[in-house]
Order: C-alpha cells, then sequence, then structure tokens
C-alpha cells in the first residue's frame, strides 16, 4: 500500500510544530515520543502501520479550531482519530502529519427524552449512548460488532451499520446534527433537535466522509425506546441456495426481521468449535433470524417465518424460548471473527455487497477463488441486506501468504461490483480499498467526489491518501475549458 | 426561451454542455409541478426532464426500484402497491397546496425537493431511501454515486447532498431507491379535546414508547378528512393485524391521563386523514395565503406557533411529526411576515423555516430558504460551485447567488 510521499521539509519542521501544538494543547496532551506514538501507529487494519510525526490529544473545540488552523496556516496534514477500530485503514497515520485523537472528548452532554435525542462529544462510544439512556428504556439503534469500542464520532465519519441496520438504518438515518470544524479552524453547527435541513444535506454528506472533509467535536443523535421483546429463529439448510431463498421469501412476505444473518459451512463449524452455540455442523448454510417488536407481532412473525423456512427446505429448525437461548443463537455468529482466528493464524475481514440474489453466484465464485489463491475462506454475511463479509485465512508469516490473501481479497470485491454491488457496505473505503475504487467509478465520479472534497478542505490536508486513488490539486480540479460559441444548438426535441 | 426535451440521459448531457459553453443558465424540471415553490430565476432555457421516464428495475425482493427522474410518482406507487410495498417516506404532494391540482408529481422532483410525509419521523426522509443516481452536473459531465444495494459506503455519499438541492447541483438522469413492504393494516387513535401544550406532551409520550407510532399529528381544527373533528391528537399504528390490535390497546391505557376523549379511525379513513395532513389539504384554501413550513425540535413546537400566532391575526396551523413540523398560513403581506416567523423559530434554539407558498413578488423579495449562518451559507457556495461552477443550472433558486 502506498501512501502519499512524506513532505521532507515538512519533516524538518517537526520540532517547531510540535512547540506549536504544544502551546495550544498543554501538558501531556502532545505525545512525541516514538514509544509513547506506537499504541498510535494502525487502527483495526493491523496490517498497515505508521507512526505519526506527533500526536495530539485536545480537550475542548477550541484547542480543535487552534490546531487546525495552525496545520492550515503551516501546510501540514492531519489524520483525525476516535477509537482507531476502523478495519479500513481510515486512522492509519502519515509519517509527515499530525494525529489528530479525540479520545478525551468523552462526555455525553445531554439527554433530552421528550425530543428523543443525545447530544454527546465525539469520543463517547457507540455503547455509552445506549448505556446513558437504557435506564429508561431507550437506546442508540445503530450497533455495529466494535461498537464497546467504537466512537459516535468514528460512527459518523465511517457511516457505520450493525446487524440491526435494515430495519434501524445506518448511522446517517440516526444523526441530526454535528459541531463540526473545518481544516481552517472555522467551527460551525449542523442540524440540531429538529429534521432535515434547510439547504444542502451538508451533515449527510459530512457523514461516511472518512476524515476527510472535517473533524467533529459534538454529535447529536436520535434515541428509540427499545423494542418490548426480541425473539429468534435459528434455522440450518443444506445449501446457501435454499438460505437465500428462505431470506426472499422472508422480505417478499412483507417481513423487515431486526436481524438477518447467514454463515456458511466453514464458519458455522469455525464458530461451534468455539463457542459451543449449538449449531448444526452439518448445514451447508445457517440462517439467524430476529424479529422485534410487540410481543404480540413477535409472536405472530415467528410463526410465520417458521412456515416459510420449512417451506423453503429447512433442516433444522429452532426458535428462542428464552432471553439466554436467543443470546446463545447469536453468540457464535458474534464470536465467528474471533473463532476464525483460532483457526488460522491471521485472517482478513472483507466488507462487499450484492444483490441478495447474486448470494450463490459470488460464492461458488469465491470457492473456486480459494482454490485459485490456495487460501480457505469462511463467509458471514447481513443476509437481509447483501453485505458479505468473507474471512480470508492466512499465515502471514509464511512467504507470499499476505500479497495472496490481498490479491484473493481484491478478487472477491472487484466480483461483488461486477455483480451489481458495491466495494464496501459498511468498513469504509480508507486505505484497503482505494485502488479498487477505479473498478467502481470513473475517473469524472471520482474528479467530482474530489472536487466536493476541495469545497471543504482545498490544500488537501485533511486524512490524504484515503479514499482517492489519485490525489489531484484542487486548481487541476477546479479548472473548466469552456467552448464558448463552438457546442452547436443542441439537436433535441423542444417546445 | 426554448424547452429542451430530451429523450435519453445523452442529449439531458448535450443541453447541459451547450449551456455550459454559452454560459446561459438553464431551469431544470421533470414535470414542473413544484415550479412556484423557491426563488424566481432569470433562466433563459429550460431543460425539461419529463422524456426520462418509466421504472427501469423493479426488484421487490432487493427492495430496490430504479426509475428515470421524470416517472411520475403516481406510476411508482402503482407498480409497489401491486407488489405491496410502498415509498415509505411517504413523499407528499405539493400539488393541491401550489395549484389545486394533486397527482402531477416525478419522482426526480419528490428526491431534488427532499419531500417526505408524515411517516418520516420513523421511517425517514426522501434522503434516506435514495441509494444512488446518475446526473449531470454544470459542467456537462455525467457522474454517478452510489449504487443499487441498500448497504454501501463506498465514496462520498452525494444522494444525500442531491436530494434536497432543488436541482442547482446536477440534473438528474437517473434515480435508485430504496421500497419496503407496506403495512398490512394501519389504525389511526384520535384524542380529541386537548390543549397544544398537553398534545404536543401527549405525542411524545407515543413517540417514546415501544408501540412503533409511525405518525403523529395534532390537529386545532376540523380538516374535512378523516371524520375527525378539531382538536384532535391523531396517531397512526401500523403494521400486522394483531400487533396494530395490541399496540393500540396498550396505547390507549397508556395516553389516558393526558385527558381528552379517545376514540379511532380505521382504514380508508385513517389514510385519507393521513393523506390531507400529508399533503397540507387543510391550509390549501384561500389560495391568497403565504404557507410555512417549519421544522422544529418537537417539544419546542407550541410555543412558536404562539409566537407567531399572538402577533398576527387570522393564522391557521397544525402540527406533524409529533409537533416537529408545523404548517401554518398566515394572512397576505408584502414580505409573507418573513421577520416574524424566523424570530419565532429562532426562539425553539434550532430549526428552520421554508416559505413553501407564496407570490412570486414575495418569493422575490424575502428569503425562501432558512438564511444560513456566514460559515455554513459560504460552504454552500463552495459546494454548489464544485457542481456547478458558472451557475448554470437553477441558479438563485434557493439562495441568491447559488
Amino acid at each position: 500500500m502506498k501512501m502519499p510521499e512524506p513532505d521532507r521539509e515538512v519533516l524538518e519542521r517537526r520540532d517547531e510544530i510540535v512547540a506549536a501544538l504544544r502551546a495550544i494543547v498543554p501538558g501531556e496532551g502532545v505525545i512525541a515520543d516514538d514509544r509513547e506514538m506506537r499504541p498510535y501507529e494502525s487502527d483495526g487494519l493491523t496490517a498497515y502501520r505508521q507512526l505519526p510525526m506527533v500526536v495530539v490529544l485536545p480537550e475542548t473545540t477550541a484547542q480543535v479550531a487552534a490546531i487546525l488552523k495552525y496545520c492550515h496556516a503551516n501546510g501540514v496534514k492531519v489524520v483525525p482519530r476516535g477509537s482507531g477500530t476502523s478495519l479500513s485503514g481510515g486512522a492509519l497515520p502519515l509519517a509527515d502529519g499530525v494525529l489528530l485523537g479525540l479520545g478525551k472528548f468523552n462526555r455525553v452532554l445531554d439527554i433530552d427524552y421528550a425530543n428523543r435525542t443525545v447530544t454527546a462529544q465525539p469520543g463517547v462510544t457507540n455503547l455509552g449512548i445506549t448505556h446513558a439512556v437504557q435506564d429508561r428504556g431507550f437506546y442508540y439503534a445503530p450497533d455495529p460488532s466494535s461498537q464497546i469500542a467504537c466512537s459516535i464520532g468514528g460512527n459518523i465519519a465511517e457511516n457505520s451499520g450493525g446487524v440491526h441496520c435494515l430495519k434501524y438504518g445506518l448511522t446517517t438515518n440516526n444523526v441530526l446534527g454535528v459541531e463540526l470544524v473545518t481544516i481552517e479552524g472555522e467551527v460551525l453547527r449542523i442540524g440540531g433537535k429538529h429534521l432535515d435541513s434547510e439547504g444542502y444535506d451538508v451533515l449527510g454528506l459530512l457523514t461516511g466522509s472518512e476524515g476527510l472533509l472535517a473533524v467533529v467535536t459534538e454529535v447529536t443523535v436520535r434515541i428509540l425506546r427499545k423494542p418490548a421483546t426480541a425473539r429468534a429463529v435459528l434455522v440450518g439448510f443444506g445449501t446457501s441456495e435454499e438460505a437465500g431463498a428462505c431470506v426472499a421469501a422472508i422480505i417478499g412476505a412483507g417481513i423487515v426481521p431486526g436481524g438477518m444473518e447467514m454463515m456458511d459451512n466453514p464458519a458455522i463449524n469455525a464458530a461451534e468449535d468455539f463457542v459451543n452455540a449449538g449449531y448444526p455442523r452439518d448445514a451447508g448454510a445457517l440462517l439467524i433470524v430476529e424479529l422485534d417488536g410487540p410481543e404480540v407481532e413477535v409472536d405472530f412473525l415467528i410463526d410465520r417465518v417458521r412456515e416459510i423456512a420449512e417451506a423453503n427446505g429447512a433442516t433444522s429448525l429452532r426458535v428462542s424460548e428464552s432471553e439466554d437461548e436467543r443470546n446463545n443463537f447469536w453468540a457464535g455468529r458474534k464470536a465467528a471473527f474471533p473463532a476464525v482466528g483460532r483457526i488460522s493464524p491471521d485472517y482478513m475481514c472483507m466488507d462487499g455487497t450484492i444483490p441478495r440474489r447474486q448470494l450463490p453466484e459470488i460464492l461458488s465464485r469465491m470457492t473456486r477463488m480459494s482454490e485459485k489463491y490456495g487460501l480457505r475462506v469462511a463467509n458471514v454475511f447481513h443476509a437481509g441486506d447483501g453485505n458479505l463479509h468473507p474471512l480470508i485465512l492466512f499465515d502471514a508469516n509464511q512467504p507470499g501468504e499476505l500479497e495472496r490473501a490481498e490479491a484473493f481479497g481484491a478478487d472477491i470485491l472487484t466480483t461483488c461490483v461486477e455483480l451489481g454491488g458495491v466495494l464496501t457496505g459498511e468498513h469504509g473505503v480508507g486505505v484497503e480499498k482505494r485502488d479498487l475504487m477505479g473498478s467502481m467509478f470513473s475517473e469524472i465520479d471520482l474528479e467530482q467526489q474530489q472536487r466536493v472534497k476541495c469545497a471543504w478542505d482545498p490544500k488537501g490536508l485533511l486524512n490524504p491518501g484515503k479514499v482517492f486513488p489519485t490525489l489531484h490539486r484542487c486548481a487541476e480540479l477546479g479548472r473548466m475549458h469552456v467552448a464558448r460559441g463552438q457546442l452547436p444548438f443542441p439537436d433535441i426535441p423542444r417546445f | 426561451m426554448t424547452t429542451f426535451r430530451p429523450d435519453t440521459a445523452e442529449q439531458a448531457r448535450d443541453v447541459v454542455a451547450w449551456a455550459v459553453s454559452e454560459e446561459t443558465p438553464v431551469e431544470i424540471v421533470s414535470r414542473a409541478s413544484k415550479r412556484a415553490v423557491g426563488r424566481p430565476m432569470q433562466t433563459g432555457h429550460t431543460l425539461d426532464l419529463s422524456g426520462l421516464s418509466g421504472i427501469g428495475l423493479y426488484e421487490p425482493e432487493e427492495l430496490i426500484c430504479q426509475a428515470g427522474p421524470g416517472t411520475p410518482v403516481a406510476e411508482i406507487e402503482a407498480a409497489l402497491a401491486e407488489q405491496r410495498q410502498m415509498l415509505a417516506f411517504e413523499p407528499m404532494d405539493l400539488g393541491v397546496l401550489l395549484t389545486g391540482e394533486a397527482g402531477k408529481g416525478s419522482i426526480g422532483g419528490v428526491f431534488a425537493a427532499n419531500l417526505a410525509g408524515p411517516r418520516r419521523i420513523k421511517a425517514g426522509a426522501a434522503r434516506d431511501h435514495l441509494l444512488g443516481f446518475t446526473a449531470v452536473t454544470g459542467r456537462g459531465e455525467t457522474v454517478k454515486s452510489g449504487g443499487r444495494v441498500v448497504k454501501n459506503v463506498t465514496g462520498y455519499d452525494l444522494s444525500k447532498i442531491v436530494c434536497g438541492s432543488w436541482g442547482t447541483l446536477a440534473a438528474l438522469t437517473d434515480l435508485t431507491f430504496k421500497v419496503l413492504p407496506a403495512p398490512e393494516h394501519e389504525t389511526t387513535l384520535v384524542i380529541s379535546g386537548l390543549d397544544e401544550e398537553t398534545a404536543v406532551r401527549a405525542m411524545s409520550a407515543a413517540m417514546g414508547s415501544p408501540h412503533e407510532v409511525s405518525s403523529a399529528a395534532h390537529l386545532p381544527f376540523a380538516i374535512g378528512a378523516g371524520d375527525v373533528a378539531g382538536p384532535a391528537t391523531c396517531i397512526r399504528l401500523e403494521g400486522f393485524g394483531p400487533s396494530v390490535a395490541a399496540r393500540a390497546a396498550a396505547l390507549e391505557g397508556e395516553l389516558a391521563g393526558f385527558g381528552g376523549s379517545q376514540g379511532a379511525v380505521e382504514g380508508y379513513l385513517s389514510r385519507d386523514l393521513w393523506r390531507a395532513i400529508r399533503d397540507v389539504e387543510p391550509l390549501a384554501a384561500p389560495a391568497d395565503r403565504p404557507v410555512w413550513r417549519l421544522s422544529v425540535p418537537p417539544m419546542a413546537g407550541p410555543a412558536v406557533v404562539l409566537a407567531i400566532r399572538s402577533a398576527v391575526e387570522g393564522a391557521d396551523h397544525y402540527y406533524d411529526w409529533a409537533g416537529g413540523l408545523i404548517w401554518i398560513a398566515l394572512p397576505p403581506a408584502s414580505d409573507a411576515h418573513a421577520g416574524l416567523v424566523r424570530s419565532a423559530v429562532a426562539g425553539a434554539a434550532t430549526g428552520h423555516a421554508t416559505l413553501v407558498r407564496a407570490d412570486e413578488s414575495v418569493r422575490a423579495a424575502v428569503p425562501v430558504f432558512q438564511p444560513q449562518d456566514p460559515g455554513l451559507a459560504a460552504l454552500a457556495a463552495r459546494i454548489k460551485a464544485s457542481f456547478d461552477p458558472l451557475g448554470i443550472l437553477n441558479p438563485g433558486r434557493m439562495t441568491a447567488g447559488v
């Protein structure tokens, strides 16, 4: 993975930059010692590591503004970081960049039950928001698997999803307002406790922008009342095709489950070895369908799902009869990543999305790729929305295996695009999928996206080297040749 | 003054490319049913996208639909209804309010204006349902963004920024959006006789309950739909029959403490009621009154209304979105009482006011969309320039110079 060439001139000014940051954030908020910076050298994508030039941990919006203003004035790159759980390298430091950690922004500022909102600083964890309101029966709906650690600010950057997002939406559908700081150090407030934007939906654009547009310093999200009850059905099938047909039939019957997850046989067995959830080891595919809502509705729908599953060739079927049993159904799925970690020295988690009906096609192609690259693959799959998480098993200590795993992963993702899907469903592009963007977008598409970045960050100082395979200067992108009087009047139906 | 009506996306691009080469501004419409919204424009030509019409792809089991911008909303809703599906954000039809004629809108207009209805508080707005698009920017270039799957974070989410941009960033040529199963049943609980403060508290309690309320409105007066007399606090429950019945019973009990007398409307009466609320039918006549749309924190609704009503006689209003959406019609005035309305909204801490209906001269005189703080306004202008550097597409429709 090639990152932008470090700017020697900036590196030579390091002492001066560190001193300037110390003048803004006193005490231990500036870390310049290599050993102390080590914990920041990578995020959740640990295959890539890079020590930053300096780490700064501000505590106030005014400090963030002063840091960004200084960096902008002095041409210094900035990489924002929440909890560092990105799986795509979104918070990978730059050798000549400031790593701006928001970890000290860890307070819940306002809980408003009547308007159903929580306002929090960006370093508060996703689960921290739910913890703040759960005694009154409320929760924050998006639930990425890393929710115990990932920050709400990072969720905005990545537009994080979770197993419940088919029914309850992604981050972008649940955030109402932010306070942000631009690279020029300007503090802006967008949205609030009301719905929709008065002008352009800048909040929607910011969400999922992977730290390339601005630094968020405060977040307002909507909270929901917890569903009265939840029950799950665990269904085994002989093949993934039958499981896929069952998923289609459930949605076709007008049912939108709170969660609907699929695992293939290797994933079932890895999970079963690890947590003993009682999964059918001989099943070709396993579905977990969770229904949540009012008790009478859940009971009613459980019966419908049971009928649909049986009609679609279920080989085994269990319905949770208690909260313990429901949690047990999930235990294997939630432990799928560490379970695969146990059977392989290393694994790489991919994140493509496909139209659901292409599931059999992508699975059979993955089997062929697995043979071609000589690496095993296990699949967990957000079945409701077509988001695949193939786990590629490899051993980084074997020469060439990491490279083969990367090539296998890229092959899977470009196949997702070929089948009508996309490169990333919820983990983000980051550095990991940056160089594959051309398989989904034309050069014109990517240039337009970069022009949007220029509207926020004309010098390209915020998180450069992520998302876009080629960096262009804003002046070059903005150039426009007007051929006045040279194009003919369009010969198109007119009135 | 020429109106171009392309039959293909390529032709639409040619029109914009020509306009760019001539540096001449173009009005963008798909079926022009909302032409009377926004600041009056000085455009020499019109790009009419009604020829890019029709459903290209509809996959009920994948929950997606793709259509050209000129496709009538009615055509899409009919196709979805055949599969017992819907546009969950319940796009409102501004036709009754603007022209007295409903059913003329296009899907391109729905997304360009980010129109949503009463179910917005549960299901999200139009912007939450656009998965991807193809469009021609003001550089005369065809760009695409997003995809045709419901879960996608590849690249910037430009679907959000085109929704609600009123054609000022790009001319949409193709849209892919999410569809959802339609509810089997609906019931509306009606509590009669509550004052507005109490009604908003009751709606807040309903929204904070686990009973999955999909809409909540308060009507201070009888609106001639749904067989409901005013003042009426209306709470809609949708879903599978047994679930709706159980939730309605539970909610009746939980809301009894707010007083008033409880009743319910079902089936077509309930649908008629919410359609009228959605389309602002109660304020359509008389047609010479300016109509404002206010979005505020739900609990702030009554104070905002009081601030306006205590300063001007003859206002009519009602609440949707559990108090967070206020529709208010005011007596005719050359400024549509803009200063009063916007200072009342400012009292709510956060929110905005849009002048949805007013005479052209009024819309030329006062900001139609809520003025933004200078920093945000400057960012919006830079975003506009990133798509449309010469100001070719619907210039000035939202704000002067943008």
